[in-house]
C-alpha cells in the first residue's frame, strides 16, 4: 500500500483551506529505464476530497503532474473537529483514503 | 542517544496505527465517480483537448488567472494556481501545450468550493500553460508562458 497523505486543513473565518500532499512516484509512461526499456505509467487518475460526507472537491490528473503531487484548495464552511478525507485511486487500481480533523 | 531512530520508530509506529484503521474498515476507499475522462487526457492537440470537454473555443477572459513562475528552474516541479472570479466556476483544467499529454489536470468544484486550485506539474519544456474554466455552463480560458530551464519529462 502507498504512503500516507499529508492532509492540512485549517478553518478560518468561514473557509476551510486544504492543503494535500500525495506520494506517488506519477510516472509519465514517456520515460526508459537505464537498459532502454520504457517504464510504465504510474499515476494518480483520480482524487476526491470530502468534508464529513460532502464531496467538496473531485479532480482528475494526468501524468504531467508532478511526483509526489501537492494540491491546495478552499471551501467555504467547515468548522474545527470537522472530518476532512481525501481518496485517490490510480491507474493501476491502488487506492489510499487519509483522514483528517480540520483545525 | 540516537535521536533520529527514536523518530524513525515513531513515525513508524504511526504508519501501522493508520494501516490497523484501514484494515479494520474504518477508513473505505470509496470514490464518487469513476469516468477519468480518457479523451481528454489524451488528446495530443489543443483543439482536441478542448473538444473533449465539449468546450469549442473557449473565450479568453480575464477572470481567470494563473499563477505560475515565468521562469522555471526544474521542470519536474512547476507550481501552477487557477483562481476564477467568474460566478458558478464548475470546472477548471490546466493544460500544457507542449506536453505530450496536454490535460494536467481537471478539478471539479460542487457548489460551496472556491474557484482557486494550487498545484505541481511537470513540464518537458518552455511552453504556455493554460487554464480552462466552465462556468455557468460557458467556457472561459486564460494563458501564461512558462520557460522551463531543465525539462521535467524524459531523461
Amino acid at each position: 500500500m502507498a504512503n500516507p497523505m499529508r492532509i492540512r486543513a485549517a478553518a478560518k473565518d468561514g473557509v476551510t483551506e486544504v492543503r494535500v500532499l500525495m506520494s506517488h512516484v506519477m510516472e509519465t509512461g514517456q520515460r526508459k529505464d537505464s537498459s532502454g526499456a520504457p517504464i510504465p505509467a504510474h499515476f494518480i487518475t483520480e482524487l476526491t476530497a470530502k468534508h464529513n460526507d460532502k464531496v467538496v472537491l473531485s479532480a482528475e490528473f494526468g501524468p504531467s503532474v508532478s511526483t509526489n503531487p501537492y494540491l491546495a484548495f478552499k471551501f467555504n464552511g467547515g468548522a474545527k473537529g470537522e472530518k476532512l478525507s481525501v481518496s485517490w485511486v490510480d491507474n493501476k487500481g491502488d487506492s489510499r483514503t487519509d483522514e483528517v480533523q480540520i483545525s | 542517544m540516537n535521536n533520529q531512530r527514536r523518530d524513525t520508530l515513531k513515525a513508524g509506529s504511526g504508519l501501522g496505527m493508520l494501516g490497523l484503521l484501514a484494515a479494520a474498515g474504518f477508513i473505505k476507499p470509496e470514490l464518487a465517480h469513476a469516468a477519468w475522462n480518457q479523451a481528454a487526457f489524451d488528446a495530443k492537440n489543443m483543439d482536441a483537448a478542448f473538444g473533449a470537454f465539449n468546450a469549442g473555443k473557449p473565450a479568453e477572459s480575464a477572470d481567470v488567472v494563473i499563477t505560475a513562475p515565468d521562469i522555471a528552474e526544474n521542470g519536474a516541479v512547476v507550481p501552477v494556481g487557477v483562481v476564477s472570479k467568474l460566478p458558478k466556476t464548475e470546472q477548471i483544467v490546466i493544460l500544457i501545450e507542449k506536453n505530450p499529454n496536454m490535460v494536467a489536470a481537471t478539478f471539479t468544484l460542487p457548489e460551496g468550493t472556491v474557484a482557486d486550485v494550487q498545484t505541481r506539474v511537470k513540464m518537458g519544456q518552455t511552453s504556455d500553460v493554460y487554464a480552462m474554466v466552465k462556468a455557468d455552463g460557458k467556457f472561459y480560458m486564460a494563458k501564461k508562458e512558462v520557460k522551463v530551464t531543465l525539462g521535467g519529462c524524459g531523461g
